[in-house]
């Protein structure tokens, strides 16, 4: 494929992960930041929120698994999550983390629990699309160097 | 005009609001990565740490080395707002508060806290922009208050004019201003009169312990009511210490009472701690609208911290009091150990406990930090933190009314819906807090604290600081995969000995990982990620000297957990 027909390809891509609610305006932001002096900077962020949210991620499911659950610190932790979900426009990844609050404000175990599985979904499809939309990305610029 | 002659002569000024010199704090290390981007690409200079301590550290380290600061609500080491008072009052600069929750009641807080601005995030970068305007307008005023004082003395009015601008500086806000503006009109053409550039750039006054020892000495000598700069100044008999300063003092001081009292009318404490044993002792009428002004004074030479409405709610943090509140913890708590010596009054028991656990409504941070403003020991921390921190877990309300009956000392479930970060904000103020004088509000935070919690939990709190103490010492834009706030997570990793992966290698793996567009490799990555840090020990070996502080510290200070229990049954009395 040519570089102009995966330029295509990756428009496409990065159009419908808007399009389809899995990032926001926030991602926008992080593209506008990307420069000369940070040319890979949104992959450079993105890869940041994984490895830290894996961290956060465990917080939570280790706050889940205790008993009796500890409602205030797995807010703490589910605020800590959010906020950086929030940092790469991970939209639905967010609205998922905001309705775990609420049930964890109403200490509703069952239902975090529940929840909690669906942010962690999220969480991985969206990764696995960025992934896949960032070696788009570096295929379509070596394919331009030739 | 008249910024021509204020500090903005500086070099770095030159192109303001380029080069403005920025602080960021934030523990998420990807917001701290973005947000630097976005400051830089504003022009500005870019200073990040992701922890608070830290951050008071490179403010006190260079004093006068940063413009503003911006910093997270949610810090794990220490309460944003505890920062933000901190910053306030120590450096005198501007604070920007940033949070997700733009909760109504979080926003005000962040104002009544000091902050000049609150940002929700997502942050936009639009939004950072224009930060340079609080820099500006806080330049604005400090150089106005400077030239009209210096103005005013080097013209030498004549003693009742002086003492009418005392007044006017004294009457409100308002009088302030209007006193100010008359002082600029007046002494327009004598800013030639003025010291140089470099010197109206205003030198920041710590105030030390024992200098707002003095300063409310003196403010409760004179009478909160008749007090002005120049009285005050004269009483404090302190040489070097300008009228300007003094005032600026003041003003931060009635607003802290005043915030007190708002605080205190407004709130209610709903859990009573039951401290009849221990007030007992203490005049049960002492939160009448005592002459507390009247009292402290026999408090101040000790390093009582008393800050005394004149109004009815007597609003007397008297810290050490505290310490003699709590009569099983009095023991350890009487030893201080750090630099500043504070003797337990009796006397004052009463009026200072119900104070201290007034302000544990939260605006206590600042009783606490307005006493701590000791810049030259880190000392500090703790002293205001460990109130805070206990305010924090009670939940806002705290009655000054009732005394000890009112104490917030929450019971579990309190805790449990109230404490957020500072249950694990308790530890490392905890071990500080035994390092020096503060010792006496220690078991105050630590009581309402610890009984509370297990002590599996303190000891988390430990690997926690020993963690967040090792986070500290590593750039957190590159660091990500070594984030191990969690204790469990940590204890599990000290147990490896490993935390982490050398950055550089790891980020190359997921990088591949992320280009190679294979989807397993990521989970491989992951996992990868996961066992690889357990296994290096280099992280630990490189960041010995953190890790060693902190578990100095952890040694020398672990809450004895049968002192715990002592403090439970005397407080659950």
């Amino acid at each position: 494929m040519d570089g102009y027909g995966m330029q295509n390809q990756i428009a496409c891509i990065r159009r419908s992960l808007f399009d389809q609610g899995y990032l926001d305006e926030q991602f926008i932001q992080l593209e506008e930041l990307q420069d000369d002096a940070n040319p890979n900077f949104v992959q450079e962020i993105v890869t940041l929120f994984y490895t830290d949210s894996t961290r956060l991620i465990q917080n939570i499911e280790l706050t889940l698994n205790s008993r009796p659950i500890n409602f205030s610190k797995l807010d703490d932790y589910m605020h800590q999550f959010k906020g950086s979900s929030s940092s790469i426009g991970a939209k639905k990844v967010t609205s998922e983390c905001a309705v775990f609050r609420q049930y964890c404000a109403a200490g509703n175990a069952e239902a975090c629990i529940r929840n909690f599985q669906h942010i962690k979904q999220e969480h991985a499809i969206l990764r696995k699309k960025l992934e896949f939309y960032f070696q788009m990305m570096g295929q379509a610029a070596v394919a331009q160097t030739r | 005009m008249v910024l021509a002659e204020s500090g903005f002569s500086s070099p770095r000024n030159d192109a303001f609001p380029a080069g403005l010199r920025v602080l960021v704090v934030d523990d998420d290390p990807t917001w701290l990565k973005i947000l630097e981007k976005m400051l830089k690409k504003c022009s500005y200079e870019v200073t990040t740490c992701c922890l608070a301590r830290e951050a008071l550290n490179l403010l006190r380290e260079r004093k006068d080395g940063y413009d503003i600061v911006i910093s997270d609500v949610n810090m794990p080491d220490m309460d944003g707002f505890k920062l933000l008072e901190h910053v306030g009052l120590e450096m005198d600069l501007p604070v920007i508060m940033m949070s997700v929750d733009g909760e109504t009641s979080r926003v005000m807080k962040g104002v009544q806290h000091g902050a000049c601005d609150y940002l929700l995030k997502p942050i936009r970068m639009k939004e950072l922009r224009n930060i340079w305007q609080h820099v500006f307008r806080k330049k604005i005023h400090e150089v106005r208050d400077i030239e009209s004082l210096e103005g005013f003395e080097s013209i030498q009015m004549t003693r009742s004019g002086y003492d009418l601008f005392d007044d006017g500086h004294f009457l409100s806000g308002d009088d302030t201003t209007s006193g100010r503006k008359r002082k600029d009109a007046d002494n327009k053409h004598d800013d030639r009169e003025l010291s140089d550039p470099s010197s109206t750039k205003k030198a920041r006054v710590v105030w030390t312990v024992d200098l707002h020892q003095k300063f409310v000495k003196a403010v409760n000598q004179i009478g909160f009511d008749k007090v002005g700069p120049k009285k005050i100044l004269d009483l404090m008999n302190v040489p070097w210490l300008t009228r300007e300063n003094v005032a600026s003092h003041l003003q931060k001081y009635r607003l802290y009472l005043s915030r007190l009292q708002k605080e205190s009318d407004i709130k209610n404490s709903f859990i009573g701690m039951k401290h009849s044993d221990l007030p007992s002792k203490d005049s049960t009428a002492s939160f009448g609208p005592h002459k507390a002004m009247n009292m402290i004074p026999d408090d101040v030479p000790n390093g009582t911290y008393s800050f005394s409405a004149s109004n009815s709610l007597a609003q007397n943090v008297d810290l050490k009091g505290q310490g003699d509140l709590k009569g099983i913890t009095s023991a350890p708590v009487a030893e201080p150990k750090g630099a500043l010596s504070i003797d337990i009054h009796d006397s004052h028991e009463a009026k200072s406990t119900q104070m201290s656990f007034d302000h544990s409504l939260g605006s206590v941070d600042s009783a606490v930090s307005f006493a701590s403003f000791n810049s030259t020991t880190p000392l500090q921390y703790p002293w205001t933190e460990i109130p805070e921190i206990q305010f924090k877990q009670e939940c806002e309300p705290l009655h000054l009314e009732n005394g000890f009956s009112q104490l917030p000392l929450p019971g579990p479930s309190m805790i449990e819906n109230e404490a957020n970060r500072s249950r694990i904000e308790v530890k490392p103020l905890l071990d500080e807090c035994r390092s020096n004088f503060v010792e006496h509000l220690g078991p105050v935070g630590a009581e309402d604290l610890f009984p509370i919690q297990s002590k599996s939990q303190s000891l988390n709190n430990q690997v926690f600081d020993l963690i967040s103490a090792t986070k500290s010492s590593m750039k957190t834009q590159d660091v990500g995969l070594n984030y191990l706030a969690d204790s469990e997570f940590a204890l599990r990793n000290l147990n490896a000995s490993g935390v982490g992966v050398p950055l550089a290698t790891l980020s190359e793996d997921l990088q591949i990982c992320w280009l190679q567009g294979d989807c397993y490799p990521m989970n491989y990555g992951l996992q990868d990620l996961e066992c690889s840090t357990y296994d290096n020990p280099g992280l630990m070996a490189e960041t010995p000297f953190h890790l060693y502080d902190v578990l100095r510290f952890d040694h020398e200070h672990l809450f004895d957990p049968t002192e715990y229990y002592a403090i439970d049954q005397g407080l659950f009395a």
